[in-house]
């Protein structure tokens, strides 16, 4: 009986042990990435939608504006509430986080909520009448709809703002001021810079790839090695090579002076034209190396069988020649493309000021603003924007990363 | 680059060395600041005597000035450091967000000492520099005379670099407009003022290089890459001492601003800190950076002891003090981050 079973078991067993077994080989790295890498974005990113410390500050106040009901500026016994609040917070020392906090959302309050909290301290503004008179913010409708939706922990106060939108008094959705909108501008100033320096990269790459494949191999290897020895290099020493290299008195300027091309000395740091050079060149490795290893698989016979069969040159290139290695172009243009929408220290030190990327910005948020809220809702776009157009690629180009080589 | 490169190197390499073996046998303490001329300023005036004084291992970090850094060490609860250099608005900024402890001001200094403004809750003043005008004598035939000169590209046509932040530039830009000193931050409370700050500074836009480091000002009137440029007072006189530049200060309409020195949340060495901040406090102890960078103590029964020559370099000095504005923490504290949306939005434009 046993004779009969075991071997049964055993196939099943193997079955399932050989399936298992490449899963249970990757399982460290898969832990490794899901713990150090899966898990702190998801955290970083919960940030954009999640903000309980108005909230958490201010529970009595919530709980006397659902009695209240109203939309405007409400009565008594929500100031009563509030007093009380921020009497607790002042005590628990929570008091200046929460006035930072309503300060994002409400320019100017950090002060007057200080305030107010220390007169609530000492019992000198439990009414409506002196909460405002110590906090004249309170008296305004737009302050109440800020303190009504920063009582939600839950909020989309950050991601509407990073489309440079805000609820408005009324509930609905609205343009911020034109004063105040700047993110729009610099997520299509990122998308602009993204695309001319991935059309660059294909430009200098798709003929440069296509000279290495027609050289004898000693010069190819020759070659590659000259395009990749940047590559090995820091990119915040290749960034500094430029500086050196586009300044006003600096190589390049000196040079096309002495060749008689400019006249002037041209403004080449602090601009556009700078960052998109520098981006060009520290790129250019990304978009060609992938056109180059599906050039190489392309049998030089072929266009010489187009050209015997009465293909002119440009016939036998578009119609037989390209197709074979479009998806080596796709994949070098998508992977420059989806870098230079996170480049961050190239413009920091070659751009001006109106070629921050989106990144800066994101940094700005998270160094200097202390506001990681915010510098989470602007991750999330960025990063949503990103899968989306890899997600398009795949879907409808019918390229996929992961296959090629 | 060398510099953060060498702490970071010596950092690693004595941790590697002294953690086996313990650290019972020499108290430590950790201060990070923000680098350059001024960090190796601090370093002779302060660090390496406290440590020699009180027979301590004193180790040094760098970092921009930012307190994201900070508040990463605070929010994961590993806090290396125990004291770290702030400027003023940032201190306000990291005692709202509870990643700098409130001071107890019993085991410094008495806080009367201070200068109206230096003595904050979160942090205590170790010097007093300028925000000025800097200038290479060789490029411009004539002078400027006051920092609002910058505003001028008649008079002085050509790239000018400012900082990249709305503290100072909007303040300037209204003194520019024919606002006096002291209205300034009145008039730049209400939504007219910063519309009328925002439009002087259109008037110069495209002009304008902006910097970020306090190091990049003497670099970009040393490259030519601007005729003038605001600056911190002590690197560009540093460049003209140190390194024999051509340049020369304006102090005319100068915004007087104070660093600050910080504990950390979480700080491991608190009693060792503290101790550092009463010895850094003294009198005849605070006057000493004035000898390796021109910046003015904070308290004034300090003054007998700053040596006669660097008298008339600190930003404090008689001559420089016939215009100038003191910056206004708590409006900074206040309207900050709305105003660097702001600024940043106008920049994008």
């Amino acid at each position: 009986m046993t004779s009969v079973a075991m071997p049964a078991f055993s196939v099943r067993g193997r079955d399932r042990s050989e399936s298992l077994r490449p899963l249970a080989l990757a399982a460290p790295l898969l832990l490794l990435l899901v713990f150090s890498f899966g898990a702190p974005i998801v955290a970083l990113l919960s940030r954009a939608v999640y903000e309980p410390t108005i909230a958490n500050a201010l529970p009595r106040t919530a709980e006397a504006l659902r009695a209240d009901g109203g939309a405007g500026v409400p009565a008594e016994p929500v100031f009563v509430a509030l007093a009380a609040d921020l009497k607790q917070a002042q005590a628990a020392g929570a008091v200046f986080e929460l006035a930072k906090n309503l300060n994002t959302r409400l320019p100017g309050a950090r002060s007057q909520v200080l305030r107010a909290a220390r007169l609530a301290s000492q019992n000198q503004a439990a009414s409506k009448e002196a909460m405002i008179k110590a906090a004249p913010l309170l008296g305004e409708q737009q302050s109440w709809a800020a303190i009504r939706s920063g009582v939600h922990p839950f909020t989309s106060f950050f991601l509407l703002n990073a489309f440079d939108l805000k609820w408005t008094n009324d509930g609905t959705i609205g343009a911020v001021p034109s004063g105040q909108a700047v993110f729009l501008r610099v997520f299509g100033r990122t998308f602009l810079v993204a695309t001319i320096v991935t059309l660059a990269t294909l430009a200098l790459g798709f003929p440069l790839a296509y000279l290495i494949t027609r050289l004898r191999p000693a010069m190819a290897a020759l070659v590659l090695v000259l395009v990749l020895l940047p590559f090995w290099t820091s990119i915040l020493v290749r960034t500094a090579a430029w500086t050196v290299l586009l300044q006003k008195y600096g190589l390049l300027n000196d040079l096309l002076l002495w060749l008689g091309l400019t006249s002037d000395r041209l403004e080449l740091m602090y601009s556009r034209t700078g960052l998109i050079i520098a981006m060009t060149h520290i790129q250019l490795p990304f978009t060609l190396l992938p056109i180059y290893s599906v050039m190489r698989s392309v049998p030089p016979s072929l266009m010489r069988a187009a050209q015997s069969l009465g293909a002119r040159p440009f016939t036998a290139f578009w119609r037989v020649y390209l197709p074979q290695v479009i998806p080596g172009v796709l994949a070098g243009c998508l992977l420059t493309f989806i870098l230079c929408l996170g480049y961050y220290i190239t413009p920091v030190l070659i751009g001006g000021a109106s070629d921050q990327l989106i990144s800066n910005f994101i940094a700005n948020y998270v160094n200097a603003e202390l506001n990681w809220e915010m510098a989470a809702a602007l991750s999330f776009v960025l990063l949503a924007s990103t899968l989306g157009l890899y997600v398009a690629m795949t879907r409808y180009l019918g390229l996929d990363l992961f296959k090629m080589g | 680059m060398t510099r953060v490169c060498r702490t970071a190197f010596i950092a690693l390499a004595t941790t590697a060395i002294i953690s086996p073996l313990g650290s019972a046998n020499a108290e430590e303490l950790t201060v990070m600041a923000t680098g350059g001329a001024w960090q190796a300023a601090l370093r002779q005036a302060w660090f390496e005597p406290f440590a020699k004084k009180a027979n301590v291992k004193l180790n040094e970090q760098e970092y921009t000035g930012e307190l994201g850094k900070i508040k990463a060490m605070v929010e994961t609860g590993n806090v290396p450091i125990d004291l770290v250099t702030v400027e003023t608005s940032t201190v306000l900024q990291g005692c709202d967000a509870g990643v700098l402890i409130r001071l107890d001001y019993s085991k410094i200094a008495e806080r009367s000492k201070f200068l109206p403004g230096t003595a904050l809750d979160c942090g205590v003043g170790i010097d007093v520099y300028g925000d000025v005008l800097a200038y290479d004598t060789t490029v411009l035939k004539e002078a400027p005379t006051s920092v609002l000169d910058i505003f001028d590209t008649k008079r002085f046509p050509g790239k000018r670099a400012m900082r990249k932040a709305p503290a100072q530039n909007l303040e300037w830009a209204l003194m520019a407009d024919g606002v006096p000193a002291a209205d300034v931050y009145k008039v730049l409370a209400s939504p007219e003022g910063v519309d009328r700050a925002f439009k002087k500074l259109d008037s110069i836009k495209k002009d304008i290089v902006w910097w970020e480091a306090g190091a990049q000002p003497p670099q970009l009137l040393a490259s030519k890459e601007v005729v003038m440029t605001t600056a911190w007072n002590g690197r560009i006189q540093n460049a003209i001492d140190q390194d024999k530049r051509p340049f020369a200060l304006v102090w005319n309409n100068q915004i007087v601003e104070y660093d600050m020195i910080a504990i950390p949340k979480g700080a491991k060495n608190l009693d060792l800190a503290y101790k550092y901040l009463a010895y850094a406090a003294e009198p005849e102890v605070s006057a000493q950076l004035g000898r390796f960078i021109p910046y003015g103590p904070v308290r004034a029964d300090a003054t007998p002891f700053v040596p006669k020559e660097v008298l008339p370099k600190l930003p404090t000095a008689p001559d420089h003090m016939k215009a100038y504005l003191v910056s206004d923490v708590e409006f900074w504290g206040d309207q900050g981050e709305d105003l660097v949306k702001r600024f940043n939005a106008w920049l994008a434009q």
